[in-house]
């Protein structure tokens, strides 16, 4: 902030001016007191309210997230659900071993490997930066990889437990279509655990997208935390993290609320 | 009397039980997936330890005139042709061998992922078991610290703790530590709380023994199982996770290479030298993949309801079947 060829004097006078020279405790109650009132500081780095800065950041982070979840979660759900139809046949193991690559994914590898096949050698999308299609494609594409994996993984094995048990012995026996067993008898009562493990991925990808925004220049939370983060830029981190763990209360919230509606026999008092 | 009610005899019991070991690594085995997972995991393995037996050319050797060759390019002698061992996955911005570099940053991507798992697995484990076993307030405030920890994404926690800490590999793997114990404590809490109320701890009781010997005698090794096959899982995301934060500049820093590290040092080259990404990249991926590979294998073996189909479809050449 002073330069490298500051005086001692000077340096001693920001920091007191910041308030660095107090004891830990003291700075901590500082910060929790202005905490509460929303009010996080200035950026040490743009010099404006580093919780508006983080606030401007949200609408790419969400086209982001929505974008890569909206493909994610249905493709995955398709995947593992024909897995858990057919157990132990080459389709379920073929699905096994591309939901475990989705799973093992190096997301910053993919998305540097992704921009020198379709970016550079074909010029079909843009390397970087904010816009539409052929800014988001990439992105993209490279976040759904891990969470769809994921999601396929464990909707077969939530299916699996299902497609045992005794009321689909009485839909068959009822004579039921095979896709309204599927789809209504077998997939909503194995909703839980996949409603869980989608939430979990779409809060992951809400703020723990740091390295796939990074790549991409993306400018959303996980760019900023970043960048923060390299200039140690303490006002603006803990903006950051306090929206990060505003949206992951969220999600959680929508997570828990959606068993009521999944399961009836769950009541909150 | 007492001949009566011994099903097995002590030495049945140990010889089918180290029987049914061989038939599992035997079924593994046999399994091309999982044989296939296992050779690469063997080969990494074998990397790490003889680098330098292995590796063609010295990691850290620069040479600015054989900066970014690519794949199988050869170095030239004095009249152009090409002399000594080819540079089989080409060569970085410095003129070094990427494939030696590779071997050995396997030695730093695999210490960090394995002593943190081990770190973290430990703290987990001995958490679990004492929040599943006393329940009560312990189990209460345990499991609130590992939900306040499960709502933080890892990688967040991962570079604020860096950041406060400062970088380096014991730091690194410290941190790495911290952020996973939490996967471990929740599964050895449910297993402890599945077994606590079975007769055999309540007889342990009985005659006497002291809770710490109950933990330890009776709890930990019948919670075992499921916690290894975590434990492979979390070697893959620790590996994962370092090359992450080394990629980002927040992990393991030069002099030292590891494999985020490498990609990192080859992105601004991506237009004109792919191969300094690609291939530390893909031999992170192959090891991560390996180990998923291997744990849902383990998964379907410990399993009592799959092992017998896993078994019967993996083990007998006769049916024609594998």
């Amino acid at each position: 902030m002073v330069g490298v060829e500051a005086s001692e004097e000077r340096v001693q006078q920001v920091r007191d001016q910041l308030g660095l020279n107090d004891p830990i405790p003291v700075q901590y109650a500082r910060f929790a007191a202005r905490a509460i009132l929303l009010d996080f500081g200035d950026s040490f780095w743009q010099k404006t309210s580093s919780l508006r800065l983080v606030i401007d950041r949200l609408p790419a982070t969400f086209r982001l997230a929505a974008a890569a979840f909206l493909l994610a979660a249905p493709i995955g759900i398709l995947l593992g659900a024909a897995a858990a139809l057919r157990p132990q046949t080459y389709l379920d193991r073929i699905i096994n071993i591309l939901s475990l690559g989705g799973v093992s994914m190096v997301d910053f590898w993919m998305a540097l490997m992704l921009i020198i096949v379709f970016a550079v050698q074909f010029g079909w999308f843009k390397t970087s930066g904010y816009g539409g299609f052929s800014y988001m494609a990439l992105p993209t594409l490279t976040l759904c990889l891990s969470p769809l994996g994921r999601i396929s993984q464990i909707t077969r094995s939530a299916m699996l437990d299902e497609m045992n048990r005794s009321h689909i012995t009485v839909a068959r026996a009822k004579g039921l279509a095979e896709g309204r067993i599927v789809f209504v008898h077998a997939l909503k009562n194995a909703a839980i655990p996949v409603v869980t493990i989608s939430g979990d991925m779409l809060s992951s990808m809400l703020n723990g997208a740091i390295l796939v925004e990074t790549v991409f220049a993306w400018p959303g939370i996980g760019y900023l935390t970043l960048q923060a983060l390299q200039r140690r830029d303490l006002p603006l981190v803990e903006a950051t993290v306090f929206v990060v763990a505003c949206m992951v209360i969220v999600v959680n919230l929508l997570v828990d609320l959606s068993y009521v509606y999944l399961n009836p026999r769950i009541r909150f008092q | 009397m007492s001949e009566e009610i011994t099903l097995f005899p002590e030495e049945q019991t140990a010889r089918s039980r180290s029987a049914s070991r061989w038939l599992i690594v035997r079924a593994l085995l046999r399994d091309p997936v999982s044989f296939a997972a296992i050779t690469i995991l063997v080969l990494i393995l074998i990397s790490a330890v003889g680098a330098e037996l292995i590796a063609p050319f010295d990691p850290l050797e620069q040479d600015l005139k054989l900066r970014n060759m690519p794949p199988m390019a050869r170095a030239l002698d004095e009249n152009d042709s090409p002399v000594g061992f080819p540079f089989i996955l080409g060569t970085d911005p410095l003129g070094r061998d990427i494939l030696s570099r590779i071997i050995f940053g396997a030695r730093v991507s695999l210490t960090v992922g394995l002593s943190s798992a081990l770190v973290s697995g430990l703290i987990g484990t001995l958490l679990g078991i004492i929040a599943g076993y006393y329940r009560g307030a312990a189990d209460d405030i345990i499991m609130r610290l590992v939900d306040i920890q499960m709502s933080i994404p890892v990688l967040l926690l991962a570079l604020l703790v860096l950041f406060a800490l400062g970088s380096g590999f014991l730091n690194l793997v410290v941190v790495l530590a911290i952020v996973r114990w939490m996967a471990y404590t929740r599964l050895a809490r449910g297993q402890t709380l599945a077994l606590r109320n079975s007769p055999f701890i309540d007889a342990a009781i009985a005659i006497g023994n002291t809770h710490t010997r109950i933990l330890f005698r009776h709890i930990v090794p019948n919670v075992a199982s499921p916690l290894i096959i975590l434990g492979t899982l979390e070697v893959a995301t620790l590996i994962l996770s370092e090359a992450g934060l080394s990629f980002l500049g927040f992990g393991i820093q030069l002099p030292r290479s590891s494999w985020g590290l490498m990609i990192a040092g080859g992105r601004q080259y991506i237009t004109s030298a792919w191969w300094i990404v690609a291939f530390p990249g893909l031999t992170i991926f192959l090891t991560t993949l390996s180990l998923n590979l291997l744990a849902a294998s383990l998964r379907s073996i410990s399993d009592p309801v799959q092992r017998e189909r896993w078994l019967r479809n993996r083990t007998a050449p006769a049916n024609g079947n594998s």
